[in-house]
């Protein structure tokens, strides 16, 4: 009985013990991340030269993890003395983390200058911005609205409530429900910037979805729907919209005819170190840029024949 | 070993009540260990949130009333305005309607389980009612989605999205929790009660309506109160269903918003002390001082079943 007990006593102390140490693992590893991250990712260089190691954390915009989750996957396979933890959490939580140091990567949907604004605007200035792929959004209704082109004045009137009958605009005799994204989202701020070129209010009785499969299975379900997507979510289930008369196509929006995309951005606090910067290199590589973003459904960087800056001016590379 | 104890056996009251000591010493520490760590775990939650969430009113200057009482929720807007009372009215609604369908269904599985069928009843209804609550609430939510949503859309004017498939949802949701402790209670009552009410000539729903229920009734409510707290906090599957529209619905079938829902959606996505990330934390200071309240009922009702 008693040698049970013990062995009870025992067994929860070590555990505690695990705890604690834990803790002090995190700790530790925080402490490095936050105050002293160049160090902890320190290259080691080995006999070949060109290897790195140490650990990237990388946590920030959801629609942009599954690709760099993918890259790093591989990176870490052609390096295998480097650790990748990709997290997510919203471009918010990604500019926020790496403004304060905690990780090493933000990744974000929109220029960080766009998120940390008054008083975080210091903050937005030590960021270094890398472009690693672009995401159009096209706007996508319901297949039985009778209406496959919009222009922008008409999606504008749609968006802010001038227009609630799809017949006003050509097609079926039928009310429209928007389905939009919260007004934090970085996809609802490039749709509004670029597609509309006005901010728009919330609207009594409009439905608001963050995840693109939910918003695409809205669309497609509910008569009358209207809402956007990125091109990758794109299928016949529901009824893609021209913008002007232009097709949301890839080579549309390389050539710089279809205006509604978005870069999408990893940021690092100050220059990257050499891992960081190993990683974010090979995201630029064509094996990385023609593969893994093609695939997943984004567009190249290094393919874009023009180029945006944060104020949304547009010019031929 | 036996040899060593032999020895050690001289002077054997004095050791063995040292180790006992010891034992119990190590026992006790980790005991208060434990505890003290658990108080500072909430102790600093709550500060954390408080903090936050009044940093809105210290920081950013928004009047306390505005925040709870104002209408316009636009955070983004040139001119912004952090009214969160269609949040707070919604969390509200969607509660109590899902309260109001769940408690009838929960209290009667749990008479069935008790009362009327004791044997295979609870056999059968238990485990059912114990997976509800195992099921993750994404699952509640793509449910709701895919089958409460093309039903209500079919049925009701408007989108299927809204107030009602929200309640309904969370209505199955805390199903078990309802039924579970209300199943407990009635199970607890004293079989005498019962008894003189059968020899007295009642029938068994004159037993159930005029003593079963009546006596257990405080109990019952504990379980509906801490139904109700688990529905005001749940997120994910009523945002997938209620819309998020940051207005206050004008019927049942309109797109709303609850606490959670705005806070699920929007947290993410804004940046660490700009104003509006201050505004989703107050609204969880909301929900925690909800909570507060909900325990607080509890602690209420069980007075009340102490007395007999």
């Amino acid at each position: 009985m008693r040698s049970k007990k013990s062995w009870v006593l025992a067994l929860a102390l070590t555990s505690v013990m695990a705890l604690s140490a834990c803790g002090n693992n995190n700790g530790g590893n925080n402490a490095a991340g936050s105050s002293n991250a160049p160090a902890s990712s320190a290259p080691t260089e080995t006999s070949g030269g060109t290897e790195v190691s140490g650990s990237i954390l990388a946590s920030g915009s959801t629609a942009l993890q599954p690709l760099v989750e993918q890259v790093a996957e591989k990176f870490m396979e052609k390096n295998t003395g480097v650790d990748i933890q990709v997290q997510g959490g919203g471009s918010g939580t990604g500019l926020t983390q790496v403004a304060e140091k905690q990780v090493d990567i933000g990744n974000s949907d929109v220029f960080a200058e766009e998120k940390l604004k008054d008083a975080d605007a210091d903050k937005a200035k030590a960021l270094v911005d890398h472009q690693v792929a672009v995401v159009a959004i096209a706007a996508v209704a319901h297949p039985g609205v009778g209406v496959d082109n919009l222009t922008k004045q008409q999606l504008v009137d749609i968006f802010t409530g001038k227009i609630t009958n799809w017949k006003d605009v050509g097609g079926t005799d039928q009310k429209i429900q928007i389905i939009n994204r919260p007004a934090s989202s970085g996809t609802r701020a490039t749709f509004e910037k670029f597609a509309l070129g006005t901010k728009t209010e919330d609207l009594q009785g409009s439905i608001q979805e963050d995840s693109s499969g939910t918003v695409k299975k809205m669309i497609g379900e509910t008569p009358g729907a209207i809402g956007y997507l990125a091109l990758s979510y794109l299928d016949n289930t529901v009824q893609t919209l021209k913008y002007d008369s232009v097709d949301p196509s890839v080579d549309n929006v390389v050539s710089g005819k279809y205006p509604v995309w978005a870069y999408e951005h990893m940021y690092t606090n100050g220059e990257p170190n050499a891992t960081v910067k190993a990683f974010l290199d090979y995201f630029l590589t064509d094996e990385v840029q023609n593969g893994d973003v093609t695939e997943l459904g984004y567009i190249p960087a290094n393919k874009m024949q023009v180029s945006r800056d944060v104020s949304g001016t547009v010019t031929n590379k | 070993m036996v040899q060593k104890t032999k020895v050690l056996s001289g002077k054997n009251s004095k050791s063995r009540l040292e180790k006992h000591h010891i034992e119990d010493l190590i026992g006790r520490s980790y005991m208060s260990f434990c505890v003290l760590l658990l108080i500072v775990a909430i102790v600093s939650m709550v500060y954390f949130v408080m903090s936050k969430g009044l940093s809105t009113f210290a920081v950013n200057k928004v009047s306390v009333s505005e925040f709870l009482f104002g209408t316009t929720w636009s955070p983004e807007g040139d001119n912004p305005s952090y009214g969160a009372f269609p949040f707070i009215a919604g969390s509200f609604v969607t509660t109590l309607l899902a309260a109001l369908i769940a408690s009838p269904l929960s209290i009667c599985a749990a008479l069935f389980m008790t009362e009327i069928v004791p044997g295979w009843g609870k056999k059968l209804l238990q485990p059912v009612i114990e997976l509800l609550s195992g099921i993750p609430s994404v699952v509640y939510g793509f449910v709701g989605l895919s089958v409460i949503v093309p039903f209500l859309r079919n049925v009701f004017p408007g989108q299927g999205i809204g107030v009602a498939a929200g309640a309904l949802v969370l209505s199955v949701m805390i199903l078990p929790t309802i039924t579970s402790v209300a199943a407990d209670a009635l199970s607890a009552l004293p079989n005498n009660l019962k008894e003189s009410s059968y020899a007295l000539g009642a029938t068994r729903w004159q037993t159930i309506a005029r003593v079963v229920l009546p006596t257990t009734m405080p109990a019952i409510m504990t379980g509906v109160v801490l139904g109700m707290a688990r529905a005001f906090g749940e997120a994910l599957a009523v945002q997938m269903v209620i819309g998020n529209a940051p207005f206050i619905p004008k019927s049942l079938f309109e797109s709303a918003s609850t606490l959670t829902s705005v806070i699920t959606l929007s947290m993410g996505n804004t940046t660490m002390g700009s104003p509006q990330n201050n505004a989703l934390w107050s609204m969880a200071l909301v929900l925690m001082l909800m909570t507060f309240l909900f325990v607080f009922v509890v602690r209420l009702l069980e007075k009340r079943r102490a007395i007999r």
